[in-house]
């Protein structure tokens, strides 16, 4: 007798926003974790925005969550003469060019936001779905002639071009670059690159820190699951999705324990989910093979260092999120090589201080583009030479850096993979690019978050729309499922 | 005498435009820089004996439907399918390509058993992409934010074009345009030689490596021409490119259409915001009811109209195209045929491409040389030898040996080429065929060496881009060349635009220049004149 509605695999983000919201609506829930709940939101140092139905739904503020101010940005200059960069404002040259192209990123933003917060429709879809799907496009329509054809020319290009014809200043065209890249497997001239940028504006303008950092966000996520009646296990590791009669109806762990629920609910990468616990023993061969094509490529590492005191970079707000990405050309040199498995020379960053902003010991975090999934040379000999660059980017901007140093820890892809799931060690569990999203993420049969196994759903990053800290990829599969199975 | 149409460029959109035009009964005049035709589908004698297609060099994309209307056979154009083609690999081998498809699955097969199976998959997915893109070449594009029942019909029109197909192969589809072609062959292929040779189409002519997302979609660029019929077949002009312009004038003349070479425009002249006709660099004008530009449309606009009479945003838009030139052409006078180490002796396949770049990795090295402003150290090179089929071409066992050249930036590191960079360039070239031709270099009599320098200043490509106007989605359909511009008019009234700037872009193709005349044929209330070709699409 299965004593649970649903079984949720994986407490991330969209793990404990799928579940809460599943048992708020009055199900037994309960939530499987290999490590820690929110164990890997670790992995990132910013936040670009919850979803807000995830934020008041799970009443998050109510368990604790506060963030600090917005972050500025400071884009590092080498000697000292840096940028700083919030929601549509920039010093520099480029201030009213800026400030002109961010206010039209952010309309064109605005009107595709609905689409993050809706099931992507089918191409078969009913009556209902295509009339939400026209009130969407007139909205998009609404922009206005001009800006809407704007929208169509602009909505596949790349960030580059974009980035050198509307602005001047190369550590303001080397932001745009870089935000648009990160997290992704692009370079800043690859086409359809401007629209991970929309992607990312559309969950905020500006990048947040909660207080106490992602930590403590996990800590409230994990406090409202609980208080919504979510029932948590950790270091509970699913060995197997248990398949009966062509259904799943159940996991099995490790340990070799059996748990039993009418409905699973993976919140854990797609590939690993069908590929894995599943198997291709239970699915469609072709579909197993198009599952085998969702490319996941992680370009990005995790830098964490240990420091005696705070660095000094030239002067920059070390309460800010500091860039360094120097130009254009800068970001696509760091992609160039990882396009061969090599590491980059000059690799760029987001770097971000939190003991500039909480109590505690001196740390820096930064997330370093463009790093190798498959190093040619090895992981260990990638990790050290990508090691070694990155402390000399730091160097270069912040002198002295490497003397206050007391410890120091990269995670290349195949590390993030290693230890928190992540195929390929994207952190989207799956690129999010353009053959990626919408109706195709992960693929097409699987894209309404339920997969062609009965009872078996994924709510993960891997799913519409994509990862990022905001839990909308969880929340939109619970809406689902309650309205699938009302 | 004031004419209906004045066409600025003898070049194959201009003439396939003012043929349309004068057989719908227009006096039409076509006005050409240089003193010779042909834009760059040319031929053309530089060294004593020798033919040279010395810009494009290859033909399959041309619409059989112009063809037939313009009954371009009857006036001497015959295209000769070419057969066979090589990559050879860095270890001294070789992958063969046939035109016959069981052929090719069975050198494919010597590589990887595992790609000959695939490739019946592959050919199968590609071919269905193409038939629906192909009815597309030949229609002008909807405007998307307009709300008139033309645009409105045509968008619907699209609609059900895509409703014939299933939701999975639209999913597919959709996927295809917007994925790189290395990711789509990894998809199928495991063989690096085969996916080396597959990604060509998807760079050809483009600003894109083989890793860039959009490059799938330019493959099907240059997959959906045919010859005969045959969908993806290519093959020579016999007597060079030059022959498919030279038909074309026949056809423009004997409809009574007039062509004046050597008239290089200086302005097109407007008055009362109407074109009214060209003034020449000779001093004379030639007057019109209307001026159709077959010329790239950034030098339409901003070297020969006055800025002040377009619309500020326009202006801006065509300034911000992108037409980045990325490939340079090798033109070369052989005492002999080559002889290629790796091939058998009287192997067939020296009459089609031979490649040298054998792998996806090359191909994307050679592309982020490119990104920094350099021509490649180790270029890829489409190298063809027409007088294999075609004698015509120069004398009696010589050839002549075309090499279409990748990458080439339209400025080195930010400044322009110089004759040194030009000659390095095509010496990094010819090292690179000697390498796989021993005594290739003994054999040469004369090089003609092509930057997009060379090519923006002889034909008038600005920025020496074959396309007019690179392929990515933000210049394709409907956002070709500037949005809101995209069905062939202009801010200026009667001035229209038909050349490869426009819907469907570049390639010796007609497409962009048989659509311009349609819509002026539409607006002027004439009737277009259509063979029964149209009823088989």
């Amino acid at each position: 007798m299965p004593s649970f509605d649903v079984i949720v695999i994986g407490a991330g983000v969209n793990g404990l926003a799928c579940a809460s919201h599943l048992a708020r609506q009055s199900r037994r829930v309960l939530l499987l974790e290999a490590g820690q709940p929110g164990g890997g939101m670790a992995l990132a140092h910013l936040v670009p925005g919850l979803d807000p139905r995830v934020a008041q739904g799970m009443d998050l503020a109510r368990h604790g969550l506060t963030f600090h101010p917005a972050l500025a940005t400071t884009v590092l200059h080498p000697e000292g003469r840096h940028r700083t960069v919030s929601a549509g404002h920039c010093d520099g040259p480029d201030t009213a060019a800026y400030a002109a192209l961010h206010r039209r990123l952010t309309a064109f933003a605005r009107v595709l936001t609905p689409f993050r917060q809706m099931t992507p429709p089918r191409l078969t879809a009913a009556g209902s779905e295509w009339g939400r799907l026209a009130r969407l496009g007139l909205g998009i329509r609404a922009l206005g002639k001009t800006e809407f054809r704007e929208l169509l020319r602009m909505i596949l290009i790349n960030v580059a071009d974009v980035a050198e014809d509307e602005l001047s200043d190369d550590l303001v065209r080397g932001l745009l670059a870089f935000d648009a890249t990160l997290g992704s497997w692009l370079g800043p001239r690859s086409p359809n690159s401007l629209i991970l940028l929309l992607n990312r504006l559309s969950m905020g303008a500006s990048p947040l820190l909660p207080k106490g950092g992602l930590p403590a966000l996990a800590g409230a996520m994990t406090r409202a699951a609980l208080s919504c009646g979510v029932t948590i296990r950790e270091d509970a590791r699913v060995a197997q999705v248990v398949v009966e009669a062509d259904r799943a109806s159940g996991v099995t762990l490790t340990t070799g324990e059996h748990l039993y629920a009418p409905l699973i609910v993976s919140a854990i990468s797609p590939k690993t989910t069908l590929l894995s616990l599943v198997g291709p023993r239970h699915l469609d061969a072709g579909f197993t093979t198009r599952l085998s094509h969702v490319r996941s490529r992680g370009g990005a590492a995790k830098l964490h260092l240990t420091l005696r005191t705070l660095p000094d970079f030239r002067g920059a707000d070390l309460r800010s999120r500091l860039v360094i990405a120097p130009s254009v050309t800068a970001v696509e040199a760091a992609f160039n090589p990882v396009k061969y498995g090599e590491v980059p020379d000059a690799p760029v960053m987001e770097i971000v201080l939190p003991s500039a902003h909480d109590p505690g010991p001196p740390v820096l975090s930064a997330i370093v583009q463009f790093a190798p999934h498959s190093p040619k040379a090895g992981l260990d000999t990638a990790r050290a030479q990508m090691l070694a660059n990155t402390l000399r980017q730091l160097e270069t901007c912040a002198p002295g850096l490497g003397a206050l140093t007391t410890g120091a820890r990269l995670l290349m892809p195949q590390d993030i993979e290693a230890e928190f799931g992540m195929v390929g060690g994207n952190w989207h569990h799956g690129e999010l690019s353009v053959e990626q999203m919408l109706f195709l993420r992960p693929l097409q049969e699987a894209a309404q978050y339920q997969t062609p196994l009965p009872g078996l759903w994924l709510a993960g990053a891997g799913s519409h729309p994509g990862g990022g800290i905001t839990g909308a990829a969880g929340w939109n599969a619970a809406e689902r499922i309650v309205k699938e199975r009302a | 005498m004031s004419y209906d149409a004045v066409i600025i460029g003898a070049g194959h959109n201009g003439l396939v435009a003012g043929a349309y035009l004068a057989r719908a009964g227009m006096r039409v005049c076509v006005v050409e820089k240089n003193d010779w035709i042909g834009g760059a589908a040319v031929s053309r004698e530089l060294y004593p004996g020798f033919t040279y297609s010395n810009c494009s060099y290859v033909s399959s994309l041309f619409r059989p439907e112009i063809m037939r209307d313009l009954e371009l056979p009857r006036h001497g154009l015959q295209i000769l399918p070419y057969e066979g083609g090589a990559v050879f690999t860095e270890g001294g081998g070789y992958l063969g390509m046939f035109r016959d498809h069981d052929a090719n699955r069975r050198e494919f097969a010597r590589h990887s058993r595992r790609d000959a199976e695939a490739y019946d998959r592959y050919s199968r997915d590609i071919l269905r992409f193409c038939r629906f893109i192909r009815p597309m070449l030949m229609r002008t594009p909807p405007d998307p934010s307009s709300f008139r029942p033309r645009d409105l019909a045509e968008l619907a029109w699209l609609g059900r074009k895509l409703g014939e197909m299933s939701e999975r192969q639209i999913g597919e589809m959709v996927r295809f345009w917007t994925m790189s072609i290395s990711d789509y062959l990894d998809e199928y292929f495991e063989n690096p030689v085969i996916k080396g040779y597959l990604a060509v189409s998807a760079i050809i002519g483009t600003a894109l490596g083989p890793m860039s997302p959009g490059s799938a979609y330019v493959l099907l660029h240059h997959y959906m021409g045919d010859v005969d019929g045959n969908v993806g077949a290519w093959g020579y002009a016999r007597g060079g490119m030059g022959s498919v312009t030279q038909a074309l004038a026949k056809s423009f003349r004997a409809a009574g259409g007039e062509i004046r070479e050597g008239s290089g425009v200086e302005r097109i002249l407007v008055a009362d915001g109407r074109a009214v006709g060209v003034a020449l660099a000779n001093g004379d004008d030639v007057r019109g009811s209307r001026v159709i530009s077959n010329m790239d449309v950034k030098r339409t606009f901003l070297k020969h109209v006055d800025e002040a009479a377009l619309p500020g945003d326009f202006v801006k838009r065509v300034k911000a195209f992108k037409i980045r030139g990325s490939s340079g052409k090798l033109n070369i006078a052989l005492d002999a045929a080559p002889v290629f180490e790796a091939l058998p002796e009287g192997a067939p396949n020296l009459r089609g491409d031979l490649h040298f770049t054998d792998s996806v990795e090359r191909m994307e090295r050679a592309y982020d040389d490119w990104k920094s402003g350099q021509f490649s150290r180790d270029p890829f090179q489409d190298v063809m030898i027409p007088t294999m089929i075609d004698p015509t071409m120069t004398p009696p066992g010589k050839h002549f040996m075309s090499c279409f050249v990748q990458y080439a930036p339209p400025k080195i590191a930010g400044r322009d080429w110089t004759d040194a960079d030009r000659d390095a360039f095509g010496q990094t070239c010819l090292d690179q065929i000697e390498k796989y031709a021993p005594g290739f270099k003994n054999r040469v009599l004369h090089v003609e060496v092509r930057t997009p320098r060379e090519l923006e200043a002889e034909v008038g490509l600005t920025e020496g881009n074959i396309f007019q106007g690179e392929l990515t989605f933000d210049q394709l359909l409907f956002n070709r060349p500037v949005p809101g511009y995209a069905q062939y008019r202009s801010p200026i009234r009667d001035l229209w635009i038909c050349g490869s700037s426009t819907h469907p872009g570049g390639g010796v193709m007609g497409a962009p220049g048989r659509n311009a005349a349609a819509e002026v044929l539409r607006e002027a209330k004439l009737p277009l004149g259509m063979s029964d070709a149209y009823a088989v699409l």
